[in-house]
């Protein structure tokens, strides 16, 4: 599959998104914010960094960028998107992921390793996390209707939930499985030589369609 | 009676320097003129009292591709890629306003980077705050810390490294020194002189506004003292946001060969990039205030020409691809105006709307401030202070975990963990994992390592040989990863050089780095110089901070400090000899004095050389140099990195003429710990002293003796982290 990483001013991890798409794809190329057109892509990623500089609210201002309205329609026909950190956040602003993310419990922004626990397998990944923001969020009763749906996908292992996440959760997907949003990085997770290549496995499977929630949709292409 | 102090005065220049530029003009000159020599004649922009010694460093070297002179220096690492890299003191606005100044510390050096075309990759600070028990020195600490952080993770460039060190003598003046490292096509490598007459002179990023005005000459070259807080709105405001777009957009110019040269907007703003850009070149420049963007419409000539607001760049562009750059800027939505034009003639003239406002010559601005020669005298003692913290006849497992929880060798992980030291992924060793950070680089097939290190302690106590341990101690952090030195650069931070002991420390220490530097081999591609640090107290601590670039064939044989193996012999490697003198044992005891011992430099550069190989090859399981709190505290942070205990002794540091505590706690360059296989070990020269295994760190010292746990000396070690 041909991956985009969509590119906004401000953006930090978009080539990072764009070498590990390359190992996991058929290719990957960026896709500029003021671009309407997603190029014929089967897979986006909406990449981590402070898009326009976060002002206003991390992801509020990127989420009107006409790129963004071209994912909104793609997501809505199936296509699997990827949101890291902020873009997770962008998502979220964007009303195609359910909750929010909130400032981190201590105040502070944190880069370390952190493990994850994939919900469904039970597999624990080892991936870094590094944000000021990454604190999730949603009332109680929409938590409880994400579970019920199979949306929570990845959780913080025991000790490994810093950012102060509501019921350790690092990782959601929308309605239909095909959109997920995740805080720590699966593109920085790729070389062992930079610390594991856990992150792989998140591409994989979200290509492959493995969060799509089976009882609502059929799978995407790709 | 008051007697009106003249305009030049207030402005730092003295009586002959304002005489002088009298004499250069052939007139008094105006405000205009007045504003921009004051800064450009100030010692930060001048370097008139440092100027003469640096002459001393070596600068040539087979693999540089940029020497002192331009934005950043350069060394080459094969493939047709170099790798640039600098380091910037922002010690007197940290000093005022901690947060901006840091992070606009960290912003400026990163367009010293860009400015030759290097895309930055990573970024690693020194910073230096009295001891902690001081409600300034957290609040300094803190607000330094996140405005490191603030910056560098929001624009995207991995902080890879650093060293913190907290003492007495920076209460009142903290350092910041921010380094960063560029990668670039070596041909895509831009200069800074300006050329072609007839030329454009392009203004790029954010507008102008009246923030920083007068920064280098207020803040930067004069002493600290009462008052500092009407200073902070000379402290300049930063937008990584902006510069983030701005970095982007020079380097799609630069790729697109738009530009004939780019220069950073930094310290004295306008004034210093214009004429350094033209002196470079050996040309005149125009500028029109008219045409520069402002934040406040009201803005005099003046002010617009010294204005330190952050996030620009003056580009230098044919006129007939002044379009092309000006619609790329658009498409990074950052600032573009055309503001003037390279005239013939080597004159500087400031306009508005067309009418002389200000014209000097280039070489009298720029090239004309008289260079001094200092007055050095040795002073008779120590002249800083002693605070005893730690009771004499303490036991020694006592004193190893008060080394261990001091904050200068405690773990950092507090103030790591707040940077993005993986964006980029180029990270292999990150901030901790080894003595080095490593970073790999696919497009020249090979990876850097590189280390930053000054310990003004040791240089306060014999400013020759402690700036000679601080190159070898990069060195050796190098030989650690496997890497050879290929460039060093150095930030010079020492207190008033108009005082005899301060002319002193600073004429020591440079002839302390030009004969290291020589000895390796390494040239120096860059510097840095601070003075005036020092506040009512008294000067810092001299320190000379050295950071080294280093050139490694293979990432993934990059040994880490851990302990790794039960059963793993360990050795120390090299001429270590220590010594009380100058260590982190002697200042808790409040016994520091002048003077260190000479180290054996020759050898401690052989025992690189057998470290670095041995790595390369991949022999090593754990590699470590001993440095802060001595060969004790480099077992135990080996042990407690690795989770493992280790049964050593150090008795026969006894033939080097060490007494148990000095073989447990002296410090002094050379030393390499070592684990691995002990056969290895011992055809590597190694003496052997131990075996890692088990959940103690013993060390036998003879009747000094000492075991703790494993979970003891990490507790100690982790005393700076979060509870």
């Amino acid at each position: 599959m041909i991956w985009g990483i969509l590119q906004f001013p401000g953006s930090c991890d978009e080539r990072d998104a764009l070498h590990a798409c390359e190992l996991h794809g058929d290719g990957a190329r960026l896709v500029w914010h003021e671009s309407r057109d997603l190029d014929g892509v089967d897979g986006v990623v909406v990449p981590g960094g402070f898009s326009y500089g976060d002002y206003l609210r991390a992801g509020a201002i990127a989420r009107f960028s006409p790129a963004m309205e071209a994912v909104a329609e793609a997501a809505e026909a199936g296509m699997p998107v990827l949101g890291v950190c902020n873009g997770f956040q962008v998502l979220c602003e964007a009303g195609l992921l359910p909750g929010a993310l909130l400032r981190n419990v201590e105040l502070r922004f944190r880069c370390h390793q952190v493990e994850l626990i994939e919900e469904g397998t039970g597999e624990t990944l080892s991936i870094p996390a590094k944000h000021g923001e990454g604190r999730y969020y949603a009332p109680e009763e929409m938590l409880d209707r994400l579970e019920a749906n199979g949306q929570v996908a990845y959780r913080y292992a025991d000790g490994h939930n810093s950012n102060g996440s509501v019921r350790d959760i690092a990782g959601v997907t929308n309605e239909r499985g095909n959109v997920l949003g995740l805080m720590p990085h699966p593109e920085h997770a790729v070389d062992p030589l930079t610390g594991s290549t856990d992150g792989l496995r998140v591409f994989d499977r979200l290509g492959r369609g493995a969060f799509v929630n089976q009882g609502l949709t059929k799978a995407p292409r790709g | 009676m008051t007697v009106e102090t003249p305009k030049y005065r207030e402005l730092g220049l003295t009586d002959s320097e304002y005489q002088l530029i009298v004499e250069k003009l052939g007139r008094e000159p105006n405000d205009v003129e007045l504003a921009m020599f004051s800064l450009l004649w100030s010692e930060h922009c001048a370097y008139k009292h440092s100027r003469k010694l640096l002459r001393r460093l070596p600068t040539e070297g087979e693999r540089v591709v940029m020497g002192p002179g331009e934005n950043a220096g350069a060394v080459d690492v094969g493939n047709g890629y170099a790798v640039a890299f600098k380091v910037e003191s922002h010690n007197h606005p940290s000093a005022v306003e901690p947060f901006q100044g840091a992070a606009t510390g960290v912003g400026g050096i990163m367009r010293d980077v860009f400015a030759i075309g290097a895309r930055p990759i990573a970024i690693l600070d020194s910073l230096r705050f009295g001891e902690l028990d001081s409600v300034r020195s957290r609040h300094l600490l803190d607000g330094a810390v996140r405005g490191i952080g603030h910056y560098g993770n929001s624009i995207g460039v991995a902080t890879v490294g650093g060293e913190i060190y907290f003492e007495e003598p920076y209460e009142h003046n903290c350092l910041v020194n921010a380094m960063c490292i560029g990668f670039a096509k070596t041909a895509d490598m831009v200069r800074a002189a300006a050329a072609g007459v007839g030329n454009s002179i392009v203004l790029m990023g954010a507008s102008t506004g009246r923030d920083g005005i007068g920064g280098a000459s207020v803040l930067a070259s004069a002493e600290l003292g009462e008052g500092d807080e009407a200073k902070r709105p000379t402290v300049q405001i930063g937008d990584p946001f902006e510069e983030s777009k701005l970095l982007e957009c020079c380097l799609e110019l630069l790729g697109k060969g738009l530009l004939v040269s780019l220069q950073d907007l930094g310290a004295a703003g306008l004034t210093s990039s214009a004429g350094e850009m033209a002196s470079a070149g050996g040309v005149g420049i125009d500028i029109d205030v008219a045409g520069v963007p402002l934040r406040e419409a009201d803005m005099e000539p003046f002010e617009i020409m010294v204005s330190e607001s952050q996030e620009r760049m003056l580009a230098v562009v044919e006129p007939g691809r002044v379009e092309e750059v000006r619609a790329i800027c658009e498409k990074w939505q950052t600032g573009s105006a055309e503001i003037g034009t390279v005239t013939e003639g080597g004159q500087i003239r400031i306009l508005r709307d067309g009418e002389v406002v200000g014209e000097m010559p280039v070489e009298a601005l720029v090239d004309g401030c008289p260079l001094y020669d200092l007055d050095p005298a040795e002073p008779d003692g120590w002249i800083y202070g002693n605070r005893e913290t730690l009771a004499p006849g303490a036991a020694p497992e006592q004193e190893l975990l008060s080394l261990l929880s001091a904050p200068s060798i405690a773990s950092k992980r507090w103030a790591f963990e707040q940077y993005d030291s993986i964006v980029g992924s180029r990270t292999v060793r990150r901030p901790e994992q080894a003595d080095a950070a490593v970073l790999q680089l696919p497009e020249a097939g090979n990876a850097i390592a590189v280390s930053i290190d000054g310990n003004g302690r040791r240089v306060a106590c014999d400013p020759y040989e402690g700036t000679v341990e601080a190159v070898l101690e990069c060195a050796q952090n190098l030989a650690c990863v496997g890497a050879e030195p290929l460039g060093l650069t150095n930030c010079l931070n020492f207190g008033n050089p108009e005082k005899p002991a301060g002319a002193w420390q600073l004429d020591n220490a440079v002839s302390g780095l030009a004969d290291a530097c020589n000895a390796l081999g390494v040239p120096v591609v860059g510097g840095n110089v601070s003075l005036y640090n020092e506040g009512p107290e008294g000067p810092i601590y001299p320190t000379p901070v050295v950071a080294m670039v280093g050139e490694l064939p293979d990432p993934a044989q990059v040994a880490g400090s851990a302990f790794a193996n039960e059963g793993d012999a360990i050795g120390l490697i090299g001429p270590f000899e220590p010594s009380l003198a100058g260590s982190e044992l002697a200042k808790q005891r409040g016994e520091l004095k002048m003077g260190l011992p000479r180290p054996d430099v020759a050898a401690a550069i052989a025992a690189c050389e057998v470290v670095r190989a041995a790595v390369r090859a991949g022999k090593l399981s754990s590699v470590h140099d001993v440095s802060d709190g001595g060969l004790a505290v480099a077992i135990a942070e080996s042990a407690i990195a690795g989770g493992i205990g280790c049964d050593a002794n150090v008795e026969h540091l006894r033939e080097r003429g060490a007494q148990p505590e000095e073989a447990l706690f002296g410090e002094g360059p050379g030393g390499f710990l070592v684990s691995g296989d002990r056969a290895t070990l011992e055809e590597l020269g190694a003496v052997l002293i131990g075996t890692v295994g088990g959940e103690q760190i013993a060390i036998g010292a003879g009747d000094r003796s000492l075991s703790v746990s494993l979970a003891e000396a990490e507790s100690a070690w982790r005393s700076l982290d979060p509870a």
